[in-house]
Formats: structure tokens, sequence, C-alpha cells
């Protein structure tokens, strides 16, 4: 039941984007369709199930005092082991999420997870929050992308639902990008309130 | 003219935080008021030359004859973030009243990805040095204007009546979403 807890957590309660509002570049930048916001969200989850596991296996060894830079190198390693991987086996989603790849390194998700999780907990519970935190994060890139990409193409994972020039193109440029975002948040808080 | 077209591209027409969505935490973080704003851009507009000097420097002497480019990301952060901590250290004895200023916002800029994007960029886009730095320069320019007409548009919304669904970062997402449009108005100027 505790581990249940753990890994929902940041599935819903504690969801990365919708409230925490943490991670918001990526978020953002690479959502202009369903299938780029899964791949950017798993991307994320793979570095953070890595530097979660590592960070809780070795935090008894950092000093306190240099412990961030210590979780960023940490975190560096298994996004720099992440972008080398995807540019061998998945080079067209690569070249898709471009600079957020290795911008996964600045991601506040996964440095406020070593630090508020993963550097107090055994190896075993820090890998179930990455797993919950990352499924969350992916969950919200994937409908936001999925809302852009039906409302800007007409299309939902490249099949096409309805004639693509009837599709609202400000959707899948930057602008869209926030108000669809800002309308999901606020969408998302009406439902918590009638809940 | 080239640089003049690095400055208009990085500060009008490919705006990092509106057209590039880089920097979006101290945008939506940090600009509830204009002097916070400008605090924020002086810091970021100062560690961002900085950085990327530094590391186009390392990249250029270090990780490319050495072939050891994919060390790029561990390098760069490593940089940024020892940088920020020099920056802090040698504002606080020398210039205590640009520290006073800055001071809150230097620890932040570790984390702001336009810092360490400028710095991969310049790289990806095979600028030489100085262009480098022109678009260092022109982007930080880009995140302050961003950053202070944003936080002019909130000074107001906060006057505003919303329904209770929409206040907080709802409307601030959407506000940033109208002010992106805006900005796509330029981009057929280059």
């Amino acid at each position: 039941m505790n581990n249940w807890k753990i890994f929902s957590n940041g599935l819903f309660k504690e969801n990365p984007i919708f409230v925490l509002l943490l991670g918001m570049c990526p978020t953002l930048g690479v959502t202009t369709s369903a299938i780029n916001g899964l791949g950017m969200g798993l991307a994320t989850t793979f570095a953070l199930l890595l530097s979660n596991a590592v960070i809780s296996l070795a935090s008894h060894l950092i000093p306190d005092k240099i412990r961030i830079p210590g979780y960023i190198v940490i975190i560096a390693t298994a996004v720099t082991i992440l972008d080398v991987g995807m540019a061998a086996y998945l080079p067209s989603l690569h070249a898709a999420l471009g600079i957020f790849i290795p911008l996964i390194v600045v991601n506040c998700i996964v440095l406020g997870r070593a630090e508020a999780f993963a550097s107090k907990n055994k190896p075993l519970l820090s890998l179930l929050d990455g797993l919950g935190m990352g499924l969350g994060f992916t969950l919200a890139l994937t409908l936001l992308g999925s809302i852009r990409e039906i409302l800007g193409s007409g299309k939902l994972f490249n099949v096409a639902l309805y004639d693509e020039n009837l599709g609202i193109l400000i959707f899948v440029l930057p602008p869209g990008a926030f108000i669809a975002l800002g309308y999901l948040i606020a969408i998302i808080n009406k439902i918590k309130k009638t809940l | 003219m080239e640089y003049i077209l690095i400055f208009i591209t990085a500060v009008f027409v490919n705006n990092i935080v509106l057209a590039q969505f880089l920097g979006i935490c101290p945008f939506l973080g940090v600009s509830k008021s204009v002097p916070t704003a400008l605090g924020m851009t002086g810091a970021v507009t100062f560690v961002m030359i900085l950085a990327t000097l530094v590391t186009f420097i390392i990249q250029k002497t270090l990780l490319d004859p050495l072939g050891i480019a994919f060390m790029q990301t561990i390098t760069f952060i490593l940089v940024i973030a020892t940088l920020v901590q020099i920056v802090e250290i040698i504002l606080k004895k020398a210039a205590p009243a640009l520290y006073q200023a800055l001071g809150v916002f230097l620890p932040l800029i570790t984390t702001n990805c336009c810092v360490l994007g400028v710095a991969i960029m310049v790289i990806q886009k095979d600028y030489n040095l100085l262009q480098s730095l022109v678009f260092a320069a022109s982007t930080a320019v880009g995140f302050g204007l961003a950053l202070v007409i944003f936080a002019g548009i909130r000074e107001q919304l906060a006057y505003a009546r919303l329904p209770e669904a929409l206040q907080g970062p709802a409307i601030s997402l959407v506000a940033a979403g109208l002010l992106a449009m805006a900005f796509m108005g330029f981009s057929g100027i280059v």
C-alpha cells in the first residue's frame, strides 16, 4: 500500500506539471505532437530512474556541503548516456527533441527528486518514486501534445482525424503551447474543486 | 551587418523565452514586478556572456581536439555551476551594492536552462567566438525584454477579476501565449 502511495504521488497528487509546475521548458517546447510529448516524457523518466537509483546508493558517500554539484554530475552522466543512446537507436526522435535532451540536466524535476527523495530513501523506493514522477510527467506531456496535435493539425499520433486544413495552426506554433497549457491547468483546477 | 542580424534574430524573431521555450521557470517565477525582473535580467546577462565565453574556449581547446565532444553536457553544466559560485564570491567582495541587487537571483541561474541552452546552441550553430558572444548578449537582451514586458502585464493582471480556476499560473500562461503571439509578428523581418 505504501509503495503504491509513493508511486501514485508523482502521477496525480504531486504531478510535476499540473501541480508543482516544474520542468516547464520541455513541456512547452516539444509538445507539438503527442508522439514527441511521449518520447520526451519517457526520456526524462529514464534519466530520473537512473539518477535516482545512483544517488540513492551513493548519497552516504557524498559530503553534505558538495551534494548539489555531486548530484548534478550524476544526473549529467545519466543524461549523456541517454543522449548518446538515443542518437544511436532513435535518431529521428533525437532530432525532433533536439536541444531539450541535454537540457534534461537542468530540469528541476530531476534535481528536485534527487534532493527531496532519493538522497533520503532506499534504492528500491527511489526507483518507484522516479517511475511515478517520470510517468506523471509523461502523462502530462502526452496529454498536452495530443491536445495541440488534435487542435493544430487534426491528427493524433499521426493518424488523421479530420481535414488538416481545418486545424487551428496557432496550436502547433509557440503561442499555442502557452495557451493550451494555461487552459489545461484551469480545467484541472476546476475538476479538483468539484471533486 | 552580420552581427546586427544575429542581434535582431535573437531578440525578436527567435526570442529565447517566447519562441524557444528556454528559461520558462524564471520567466514565470520572478516576473511579479518590474524591478525584480530587471534584477534577474542583469544576473542572467552577466552569467550568460561569461559562461558562453568559457564553455566556447573549453569546447575548442579541450573537447574537440581530444575527441570527447560527448562529455559536453557534463563539462558545461559543471563550468556554469562553478562560474555562478565564483561570480557570487567575487561580487560579494568587490561590488557589494551589485551583489545586494542580484544576490537572490545568482544561485537560481545554475538551473536556468537558457544559460546551458545558449552555450550548447553556439556550438551547434558553429559560430566563431565573436559571433557567440554577440549571440549570448542578444539572447540575454531578448530574455530581459520578454521578462520585463511580462512583469508589466502581470502587475496589471493582479487587479483583474478572474474566474477562480484561472487564477495564478493558468492566466499567466494564457497571457504569455498572447505575448508570444505578438512576438510572432516579427517573424517576417529576417
